[in-house]
């Protein structure tokens, strides 16, 4: 009982491609405890949403992925396929961006909300159904009794992703991840699902939330790994690390948010160049070139993560004092 | 006084919904009703709202994309009518627009530079090779990309880059004006600052005129002089960006700012989700539209008046309009994130919750 809940160490993702190996995660290791929010942030193309589709064997096919994933003690990744196929859709749920996706057209939202507990014979169709209404009520979903009834069509963007959080959370997981779960909606809906999202952690539920979008961070996460290039480059409990990133990259990040609080500037910090392009392989740091503080040792070294408290670096640069590579 | 560019007056775009049958009533959506807006020369207006609020739909019947159903657009004083094609390519040729899907709004088979060299011979006419390949590295160059990458076709670049070829595109004949609907939305944050200060490099440096619509509302701040505040078709509050931030007036708008999320851990402690606005905008289909104010069914302050009557905009003077029938009367909106200059240590971005305590 006492070890986390989701244990990932030095996995790989890697995709073949016609022009070559692909890697789009790298030796990332990360953990999560019961009832804990981790936020994992980085731009497009960073790896964030691969690593937990390669933890969870949700690839594309041409993608594989290497290293150790362990749920609540069991190996997910290991030649037995039974512990993946075990929890995966029941004790490991998972929240899609586009909620229109995620719900089958067809189908009204009480059968839809079932099915995912009746399929695996978890729960008897009343059950279900008394199960349905529940988890509706807790999303707060509006007028739940008649949602049931209607089709995805009939639900607004808000409420579809609602449905989607609903579905979910049917067969009690221990573990939500959910990528995107607000990008597609508007500020006000964003506010309200976010609520939605916080109490569901708040009854025990452990939740990954990967987003690009450093202000849902702020809002709900306990825990923030940031992504560049494939690596966490920094994790951090989340108001260390908004009060003072250590990594160069993180700073940026946090820099180029312009927000409503902050004095005006002329100008947004940014970060100058682009993200590195999948494919190219590079010795050192892949955030190297466009970094400000970069060295000649950034540039030939992959920087290994050090320990500073419960934060964890990687940068040759770093702009906290850490301790020696861990 | 600058010169005034873009006035538009009572502009109302409507949509015909399906009937329930082939002798039931056409029912209609209203999605821009009576909009008035104006543009002077080197001025930065920001449209904001939700999804389904009526910007896009506004910026494209404005610029005569879409035929409205009531109201005008005026370009330097002239009427632009649909159909009056002479008035429509002088609008044209300097009112320009930029799209969110940066990369959906490039010719796929075109490289950058035919791309950027198109729009300059439609809009300028037709130039020797060499000007116009000088003209096309220059543009691109003022942009930020590599002139080397016009010969690059879109599916090459990046989204930030195809972004800035957007822009090229756009500005490459020297319009007075440049729509931006929701231009930086689907972009990273590094890369949205780039743009975003690209965006203001052109307006110092050429006195470029922005109509910018976004729904995040620290980018308008940042970007725009003055602000309007959709709903559901209909304009509820506009005024400059020192008054609409530091002091909202009507309900939607305080609700719209509440709802952001800072970037900042401690803004978030408290009850503060505890004051956020509930439901979602579902536009009415006339005639349920007509009859109050839209956002009545989401407000708090909202009584009988407000579900019978539509509210007209008032002044609060220095340009400050405000559609509400409660505006004077509610609760001051003190502690909202400050105006420009305004240390952010004062507040911590932490609005308070605006309800009838």
């Amino acid at each position: 009982m006492g070890g986390p809940l989701l244990e990932i160490r030095n996995l790989d993702v890697a995709f073949a491609t016609p022009r070559g190996t692909v890697r789009a995660v790298r030796e990332v290791s990360l953990e999560l405890r019961r009832g804990e929010c981790l936020a994992l942030v980085g731009e497009s193309g960073s790896g964030k949403s691969q690593l937990f589709l390669g933890s969870f064997g949700l690839l594309a096919a041409s993608g594989f992925a290497r290293g150790t994933v362990r749920f609540d003690g069991r190996e997910l990744l290991g030649p037995d396929p039974a512990p993946l196929r075990e929890v995966l859709g029941t004790r490991v749920a998972m929240v899609a961006q586009d909620p229109m996706n995620a719900l089958t057209p067809h189908l009204t939202i009480a059968r839809q909300l079932s099915e995912v507990v009746l399929e695996r014979g978890v729960l008897d169709a009343e059950a279900a159904k008394k199960r349905s209404l529940e988890v509706l009520r807790s999303v707060r979903m509006p007028d739940p009794e008649a949602r049931l009834r209607q089709y995805p069509h009939e639900l607004s963007g808000g409420q579809r992703q609602r449905a989607a959080i609903a579905m979910a959370l049917m067969t009690q997981p221990d573990l939500l991840v959910a990528d995107e779960p607000t990008t597609a909606l508007d500020v006000t809906v964003q506010a309200q699902v976010l609520e939605v999202l916080r109490e569901a952690r708040d009854r025990g539920l452990a939740l990954v939330l990967i987003t690009h979008d450093l202000g849902v961070v702020a809002g709900i996460a306990d825990r923030v790994a940031v992504m560049y290039g494939g690596r966490i480059v920094e994790s951090a409990p989340v108001r260390e690390l908004f009060a003072g990133p250590a990594h160069p990259y993180t700073a940026a990040l946090l820099a180029s948010v312009p927000r409503l609080d902050a004095a005006l500037t002329r100008r947004l910090a940014g970060i100058e160049g682009q993200p590195p392009r999948p494919g190219v392989e590079a010795p050192g740091c892949a955030f190297a070139p466009r970094c400000p503080a970069t060295t000649e040792q950034c540039r030939v070294a992959q920087p290994g993560l050090r320990a500073a408290g419960e934060r964890r670096v990687a940068c040759h640069t770093p702009l906290v004092r850490l301790g020696e590579p861990s | 006084m600058s010169a005034r560019l873009l006035e538009v007056r009572g502009l109302t775009v409507r949509f015909p919904l399906r009937r329930a049958g082939l002798l039931a009533t056409r029912h209609w959506l209203t999605a821009v009703d009576g909009v008035d807006l104006e543009v002077a020369a080197g001025q930065s207006v920001g449209i904001v709202g939700e999804s389904g609020c009526g910007k896009s739909t506004l910026a494209r019947a404005i610029l005569a994309l879409l035929r409205p159903a009531a109201g005008s657009v005026a370009w330097r004083g002239t009427l632009v009518r649909p159909g009056d094609a002479p008035a429509l390519r002088r609008m044209r040729r300097e009112a320009q627009v930029v799209f969110q899907d940066p990369v959906g709004s490039l010719d796929p088979r075109m490289t950058v530079g035919e791309s950027v060299a198109e729009a300059l011979v439609a809009l300028a006419g037709p130039q020797p090779r060499a000007a116009r390949d000088s003209r096309v590295a220059a543009t691109l160059q003022e942009v930020g990309l590599d002139p080397a990458l016009a010969a690059r076709y879109p599916h090459e670049l990046s989204g930030g880059q195809c972004q800035r070829a957007a822009i090229a595109r756009a500005i490459v004949a020297r319009p007075a004006l440049l729509v931006c609907d929701e231009a930086v939305s689907a972009l990273d944050v590094s890369v949205q600052a780039q743009i975003v200060n690209l965006l203001s490099e052109l307006r110092e440096r050429h006195g470029l005129a922005l109509l910018f619509i976004s729904h995040n509302l620290a980018v308008v701040r940042h970007l725009c002089d003055e602000v309007v505040v959709l709903y559901l078709g209909r304009v509820v509050e506009r005024a400059s960006r020192e008054a609409l931030f530091a002091a909202p007036r009507h309900p939607y708008t305080r609700a719209l700012l509440e709802a952001v999320p800072e970037p900042d851990p401690e803004a978030w402690s408290g009850d503060r989700a505890a004051g956020f606005v509930q439901g979602e905008a579902a536009p009415l289909p006339d005639p349920a539209a007509a009859a109050g104010c839209a956002y009545a069914a989401r407000c708090r302050f909202a009584d009988q008046r407000c579900r019978s009557e539509v509210p007209v905009l008032e002044s609060e003077g220095d340009g400050h309009l405000i559609a509400c029938h409660h505006w004077r009367a509610l609760p001051p909106p003190c502690g909202f994130p400050g105006p420009a200059g305004r240390p952010a240590s004062e507040n911590n971005g932490l609005p308070p919750a605006v309800t009838g305590r």
